[in-house]
Formats: C-alpha cells, sequence, structure tokens
C-alpha cells in the first residue's frame, strides 16, 4: 500500500505535467512550440538507430573518454597533492584560478592546439572536468583521520599499500562529490564543443535543427538531451551508492548512535 | 625520522611566499614556453604579450561594455534564481505533499543539462539579454531549490511545533523559526549558483553570441587575435575568483552567528 501510494505521488505531477504540455499545445499554432505529439512523432522519426549510432554514440564515446580521463588524472594528481603540504601551497592558488576560469571559454583555446577532431572535444572535456575531482581529492586526502594513519603506519602500511587501502578508501566520499561535479561539466562541455565546431554529435545535430527551422526535430533532440541528462545522473548514483555502501552504512550509524 | 611528515611550518617555508610561487611559476611557464620554441607562438603567445593585450584591452570601451554586460545578466540571472529558488523551496518544503508531488519532478529537471536550451533560447531570443538570462536562471534556479529544500528539511520539529503552540501565525513561523535554520543552506545555494551563474552567461555569450564578454572571446577568437583572447579568459577566470572570494566572504560575515560557522568552539 506504502508503496503503491508513494508511485503514485513520483508520477502524480510529471503525468500531470506531460497531460497539460500535450492538451495545451495540441492545437498550438505557434511556430516554436508545435503539438507535443508532433514533438514526439519527430523524437520516434530522428532517433533511429542510424541516427543513434551515428551522432549518439560518438558524442558518449568522447564523454566517457573525457570523464575517465579527467578522473584519473584528477585523482592521480589530487592525491599527490593533498599528501604534499608544500606542493599544495604552491599548487593551490593556481588550481583556484583554473577552477573558477568558465570551462567552456577553453574551448576556442583548445581549438588552436588540437583542431576540431575527436582529440580537441575530448581534451575541452578533460580540462573542464579535472578541476573539481583533483580539488575535491585534495580536500578528501587532507581529512583523512589522522589514528587512521598512524594505525596504518603502525602496522608496516606503507608505500603504494597506504595509498590503495587507506588513503583513497578515506578520500572516496570527497572525490564521489568532485566527480558528480565533473559529470555535469562533461555534459555541458560536449554539447558545448559540438555546437562550436563538428561534423557529429548530439550538440551539433540539436544546433543543425535549429538552424533549418526543423521545430519539432529540435525539440526532440533538447529532450533526448534532458534524459541523457537524467540517465548519467541517475547512473553515477548508482554506482555511488554501491561503491560507497560502507560510507552511507557508517553516517546512519553515527546519526543515530 | 618519524617526525619529518609533520613538518611544520619553519620546514615548510614562508607560505605566502610559496602561494606566490607556484601562479610565479605558471607565468614564468607561460612566458618562457613559446620563447624557446616548446609550444607554437602563434597557439599560446609569451605571458607579457597577452599582459600588453590585457592593458589594451583594458583602455578600450568595447572591454568595459562587455564586462558590465557580463555582469549585469550575471546579477539580474542569479537574483531571479535566487528569489524563484528561495520562494518555491519554502513553499514545497514546508508542505510535505507539495514536497512528494514535486520530488521526482524535480530529480528529473535538475540535471537537465542547461545547454540543451540554447536552441530554444536562440530561437525565443535571437542574440538578446534574453538568452543569457534563461540559460543563467534554469541552471542557476536548482542550486538554489534543492539547497532551499534542504536548510527547510532540516527544522527543528520540535522548535517548529513549539512556535505553533505559542500560536505564531504562519508567517511568523517560516520568518523567525524556519528561515533561520534554512539560511546557511540558502548561502550555500547561492554560493554554488553564482558560480555556475558565471559559467553559463559567459557560455551564452560564447555560443549564441549574446553582448559580453563571451562574444568577445569569440571576436577575438574568430579574428585570429589570440592574446586578446587569452587576456579576455585570464578577466573571466578573475571574475570566477572574485565571485567566489565574494560569496564566501559574505557569507562568513552574514552568518557569523551561526554555529557551523562559529565552528566547534561551543563544544
Amino acid at each position: 500500500m506504502n508503496v503503491l501510494k508513494r508511485t503514485a505521488l513520483a508520477l502524480a505531477l510529471p503525468f500531470v505535467l506531460f497531460a497539460g504540455w500535450w492538451v495545451l499545445s495540441a492545437d498550438s499554432e505557434n511556430f516554436y512550440s508545435p503539438p507535443l505529439s508532433a514533438i514526439l512523432t519527430a523524437f520516434g522519426d530522428t532517433w533511429t538507430l542510424d541516427r543513434i549510432r551515428a551522432d549518439v554514440l560518438p558524442s558518449l564515446l568522447r564523454l566517457f573518454a573525457g570523464f575517465l580521463l579527467a578522473a584519473v588524472l584528477g585523482v592521480a594528481a589530487g592525491v599527490a597533492i593533498g599528501l604534499n603540504r608544500r606542493l599544495r601551497a604552491v599548487a593551490e592558488p593556481v588550481l583556484e584560478f583554473f577552477r573558477a576560469v568558465p570551462p567552456p571559454v577553453l574551448v576556442p583555446v583548445i581549438m588552436l592546439f588540437a583542431g576540431i577532431g575527436d582529440a580537441m572535444k575530448v581534451i575541452v572535456i578533460v580540462f573542464g572536468c579535472v578541476w573539481p575531482i583533483l580539488l575535491n581529492t585534495v580536500e578528501g586526502v587532507r581529512a583523512v583521520d589522522g589514528v587512521v594513519l598512524e594505525t596504518a603506519r603502525s602496522y608496516g602500511v606503507t608505500g603504494p599499500a597506504r595509498i590503495t587501502h587507506v588513503i583513497l578508501p578515506s578520500a572516496s566520499p570527497q572525490i564521489a562529490a568532485g566527480l558528480r561535479q565533473a559529470l555535469s561539466i562533461a555534459i555541458i562541455l560536449m554539447v558545448i564543443s559540438e555546437m562550436f565546431a563538428a561534423s557529429n554529435g548530439l550538440g551539433f545535430t540539436i544546433v543543425q535543427f535549429q538552424r533549418g527551422f526543423e521545430i519539432p526535430e529540435m525539440w526532440s533532440g533538447i529532450i533526448l538531451l534532458g534524459m541523457l541528462g537524467f540517465g548519467l545522473s541517475l547512473l553515477f548514483r548508482l554506482a555511488e551508492r554501491r561503491a560507497l555502501r560502507w560510507y552511507e552504512g557508517l553516517r546512519a550509524a553515527q546519526r543515530s548512535g | 625520522m618519524t617526525t619529518a611528515r609533520r613538518d611544520g611550518p619553519a620546514r615548510l617555508g614562508n607560505p605566502v611566499l610559496l602561494g606566490i610561487a607556484g601562479p610565479a611559476g605558471l607565468l614564468l611557464l607561460i612566458e618562457l614556453a613559446p620563447r624557446i620554441g616548446l609550444v607554437d607562438e602563434r597557439y599560446l603567445p609569451p605571458a607579457s604579450r597577452i599582459g600588453a593585450a590585457l592593458v589594451t584591452e583594458a583602455g578600450t570601451g568595447v572591454f568595459w561594455t562587455a564586462l558590465w554586460e557580463t555582469l549585469s545578466a550575471w546579477a539580474l540571472g542569479l537574483a531571479l534564481a535566487v528569489a524563484a529558488g528561495v520562494v518555491a523551496g519554502i513553499v514545497i518544503g514546508s508542505v510535505p505533499v507539495l514536497r512528494a508531488l514535486t520530488a521526482s519532478t524535480v530529480e528529473f529537471l535538475r540535471p537537465i543539462p542547461s545547454v540543451a536550451l540554447i536552441p530554444l533560447a536562440v530561437l525565443l531570443y535571437g542574440t538578446d539579454l534574453g538568452s543569457t538570462l534563461m540559460l543563467v536562471c534554469y541552471a542557476a534556479f536548482w542550486q538554489v531549490l534543492v539547497q532551499v529544500l534542504y536548510g527547510v528539511a532540516d527544522v527543528d520539529p520540535v522548535a517548529f511545533e513549539t512556535a505553533r503552540s505559542f500560536r505564531f501565525s504562519a508567517w511568523a513561523r517560516i520568518r523567525y523559526v524556519l528561515w533561520p535554520t534554512a539560511l546557511p543552506y540558502v548561502f550555500t545555494g547561492i554560493r554554488l549558483a553564482a558560480s555556475v551563474a558565471l559559467v553559463l552567461a559567459i557560455t551564452a555569450e560564447l555560443v549564441i553570441g549574446a553582448p559580453g564578454l563571451g562574444r568577445e572571446i569569440a571576436v577575438a577568437q574568430a579574428s585570429e587575435a589570440v592574446p586578446t583572447m587569452y587576456a579576455l579568459i585570464v578577466v573571466t577566470g578573475v571574475l570566477g575568483v572574485l565571485i567566489n572570494l565574494l560569496a564566501r566572504t559574505g557569507e562568513r560575515r552574514l552568518l557569523a552567528w551561526h554555529q557551523s560557522v562559529r565552528g566547534e568552539v561551543a563544544l
């Protein structure tokens, strides 16, 4: 019963909004907001398997390549900087500056170096994503419990084992927070780098539709992009919950204790 | 040997000096790398030429107009988003049914990348301020709303019930019980929204061509004025740092009474 009620509550508003959009736009004459039925028809016609393979897949591959690369670089550099106070004092102002630069302005710069191919887009995503991951890793590494560190030391856990078994796990909730921020930046940069210069990809296709005044198709692209954003964040949350199960349990225990 | 890890301030060196060493080293690198041919000068001009371009830019009226346009779009969009986010957050947060009803919709709409709205903004507003505002508001609104929702959920039920037993009106309950509890969250939301708003303002200008610094960057890129482009990018970075700094100090000042800011002295 409870589950039923919760599901009903969760679905009610989306249903009402959807129905409202459908009814209000049903005989819309406005060129820019076509009827929802037309958009949905366009959605089916536009995003065929071929289209997905030609445009959505390359976008996603660039997104994942950039995000993973940024994660590896960010965590590695973050651990190094977090463990060394002198390095941190030197690097922190520079890092704060790079983080504050709005990532999309990197697109024109990186276009100079890397042209307009896939490499450019991946580098743009890496450059934009790496800062939140890096800075959060530094914070996480700094906040590792001193007692845990000393205990590990007395048990002779040193070198690489210290990093993989003590420092990374303790810092992982912070790292996950950085990764979550980076994911939304990655999606933005994926779209923008394709809007700037590309021959395929989601951002490119949607702008093509807009320039060709193919309005229902454009709307369908916006909806697809929205679904993509939602899907990726859901996926991330599932992965995070799995990887950080111990942490959630710890926090729950602390709260009730 | 074991003391080596806990190096005291004496071993560390002067923190201010080290802090200056980072940016200074970066500048030196950018100055030397193109000069000795490590990178192509056409792609990365030496720091001194970027600096010269910055000085030239600062002497033109166009630059200051663009800076003003970016900042006003940022401020206006942020203000609209904060107002809407706070009101919506308090209304949704304090009515349990509304909260349960909207949770799924908020969770669905929030991760939608606001750049997805770029084509729509172009069609609706062209290259006007409206395009920028639409993107800025959309992106910043969720940051505020979600934080306000957390804040409202954090209200102590005993305090709230006590206020009710003392026959505080609904308005007084919001003003004196709910608002002070939610305030730190509101500030967190504003801080997050402020940097997101800047990113989206610059993005809209860069991609759509709405007036502002972003468009100047696109113009500089198109006319291959590489040092000017770098100079403008540096300006956007400085803006970002200043906004972060402003938000943090503002937060600390206005919330000086609050426990999370006072630290753990009370314990």
